[in-house]
């Protein structure tokens, strides 16, 4: 490295090599996503535009319907960090056991079978939580032959039943990368700290722990941009008492045709990850990429 | 096992649970033989899975989502590949500005993808279509595809590209008969991994197309009608074709390290 005579040359193929990808993402991203953005700053009437520099789509935001778009925004951060403090409270042990617990020949095998069922499509993941939370559903004929009920109970349609679908899903996720961090920490740190007589808590909550939140991190942030920016969880499995912000731009986009203000929600649903993201920037290593 | 590890295996046993606890009713249930897939299991049934097959729409929705993934795959692939040759090789000026942007479209919802090219493509007139679907999929592959095959793009293979060229091969050469052969695992991955999410993905196919849709989007104007053991049967043959394509991945992979 350094000597420049062993540096192959740089032809053209080498440097011509980034441009398509390059172009794809600027015309088919990064264009329509600045399209978004003007577009969310016009006014229009009655489908006509009126001005093309106006924050109406976004008084609107705060004033149209009673708030029922803030409520939405609100809604959407509620079941997000709910959805993400338990995803991480589930997954967190979980990796820690196949980690630490588990012989090491069955680590792969289990793992691979916990994200088996990464690999049934998610509409219908969602679909089979419905199955089981339904009325006459599996869920409710067990609590029923238990005797913990004594008529079915609606599990499905709220808040409830759109969290544990993300937790569902989210679950297998940050197990794998809190897994990944895990085994990643050395024995000997562990080893060292007992030796010099650390309790099995104080080793947990002085060294696997700190040690393994880059892995939670990253985990945790993936979790919040991809939940919160879902349509389908909250769509099948939510019912109709509670809009989450995806399915508000939805119903703009679907029944509304209303393009401008689709627009803004979405803007400020951008805004809201990017937040996520500069709250995690810190802990997450972004390695390579 | 001990006694003191008996805390461990109930967690185990109870998040494995309740990790497979949809598959297992959706699986079981596609085999129902009654026309609700609800609890009591009236007995074995093939006959929801010849309604599934027998279903046009669905067959033809199965076709266009086999298309939609496979060419927007390559093209993804195809796309990443050339960008992480491009920037691991070209050594570019603004090499971590277009490694960001590249990256950028992954931290972005589907949904403001989706619309975003809707919005776009209605300016230009180019009509809901599965060629505006598969541009949608390239879009989400290609940081995939990227990220992928840039980490693999070392000084391992640097060396035995510059040994190829030091013996006369040129540019092309050496790209199409060194480097693509010594990535192949790594760009079959990234071509199945672009395959399964696209093959999978619902909020861009919906909103980019109308007449011709995918599976996803036939599968979710029939959640429309309510639960239906017909509904598992589709939903376990997609599981069982996304399963094996994820089996064909994992093969793929350990023969590409067995190999290095």
């Amino acid at each position: 490295m350094g000597n420049s005579e062993l540096e192959p040359r740089v032809t053209n193929l080498k440097r011509w090599a980034i441009y398509p990808a390059l172009l794809w993402t600027a015309l088919f991203f990064a264009l329509p996503l600045a399209a978004m953005l003007a577009l969310s700053f016009t006014e229009t009437v009655a489908g006509r535009t009126v001005s093309h520099f106006s924050l109406a789509n976004y008084a609107a935001f705060f004033e149209r319907a009673d708030g029922a778009f803030v409520r939405a925004l609100v809604n959407s951060l509620e079941v997000t960090v709910a959805t993400t403090v338990l995803s991480i409270l589930v997954a967190y042990p979980l990796a820690y056991i196949l980690a630490y617990r588990v012989p090491r020949r069955w680590q792969r095998f289990l793992l691979v079978l916990i994200v088996l069922p990464f690999w049934t499509s998610y509409v219908i993941r969602s679909y089979s939580w419905l199955l089981v939370l339904s009325e006459n559903g599996v869920l409710n004929q067990a609590l029923l032959g238990l005797g913990l009920i004594d008529a079915p109970v609606g599990l499905g349609n709220n808040r409830g039943a759109t969290i544990l679908g993300f937790v569902h899903f989210f679950t297998m996720l940050l197990t794998l990368t809190i897994y990944a961090n895990l085994v990643q920490i050395r024995d000997s740190y562990r080893k060292a700290a007992a030796d010099l007589g650390a309790s099995a808590a104080q080793i947990f909550l002085r060294i696997t722990l700190p040690l393994s939140l880059p892995g939670v991190a990253v985990g945790a942030f993936l979790t919040f941009v991809l939940a919160i920016g879902d349509y389908i969880t909250p769509q099948i499995l939510g019912g109709s008492r509670e809009l989450l912000l995806p399915q508000a731009i939805m119903l703009q986009i679907g029944r509304r045709a209303d393009f401008p203000f689709a627009s803004a929600l979405s803007m400020v649903l951008m805004l809201v990850v990017t937040a996520a993201f500069l709250l995690f920037a810190r802990r997450l290593k972004m390695e390579r990429i | 096992m001990r006694l003191r590890d008996l805390p461990a295996i109930v967690y185990l046993v109870t998040a494995f649970t309740f990790v497979f606890l949809p598959v297992v009713v959706l699986v079981q249930f596609s085999f129902q033989d009654g026309i609700l897939p609800v609890p009591p299991f009236k007995g074995f049934s093939t006959r929801w899975y010849e309604r599934v097959l027998e279903n046009r729409r669905l067959m033809e929705a199965l076709w266009n989502s086999v298309l939609v993934g496979l060419l927007s795959s390559l093209t993804a692939t195809v796309l990443g590949f050339l960008a992480a040759y491009g920037l691991a090789r070209g050594r570019p000026r603004w090499s971590s500005v277009v490694q960001y942007m590249l990256m950028a479209p992954i931290t972005v919802s589907y949904l403001i993808i989706g619309m975003g090219l809707l919005i776009t493509f209605n300016a230009i007139g180019l009509g809901k279509s599965l060629l505006a679907v598969g541009i949608g999929h390239v879009v989400i592959n290609l940081p995939l595809a990227f990220a992928i095959l840039y980490s693999q793009m070392g000084e391992h293979q640097a060396n035995i590209e510059r040994a190829a060229h030091d013996l006369g091969a040129s540019d092309l050469q050496t790209l199409l008969l060194v480097t693509v052969p010594m990535l192949w695992p790594a760009l079959l991955a990234a071509f199945f991994i672009a395959f399964t999410l696209s093959w999978d993905e619902f909020v861009i196919a919906f909103l980019l197309s109308r007449f011709d849709v995918t599976l996803p989007v036939v599968i979710w104007s029939m959640l429309r009608s309510g639960l239906s053991p017909e509904l598992n049967a589709a939903g376990t043959l997609v599981f069982g074709i996304s399963f094996l394509l994820a089996l064909a991945v994992g093969l793929m992979l350990r023969r590409g390290r067995k190999n290095d």
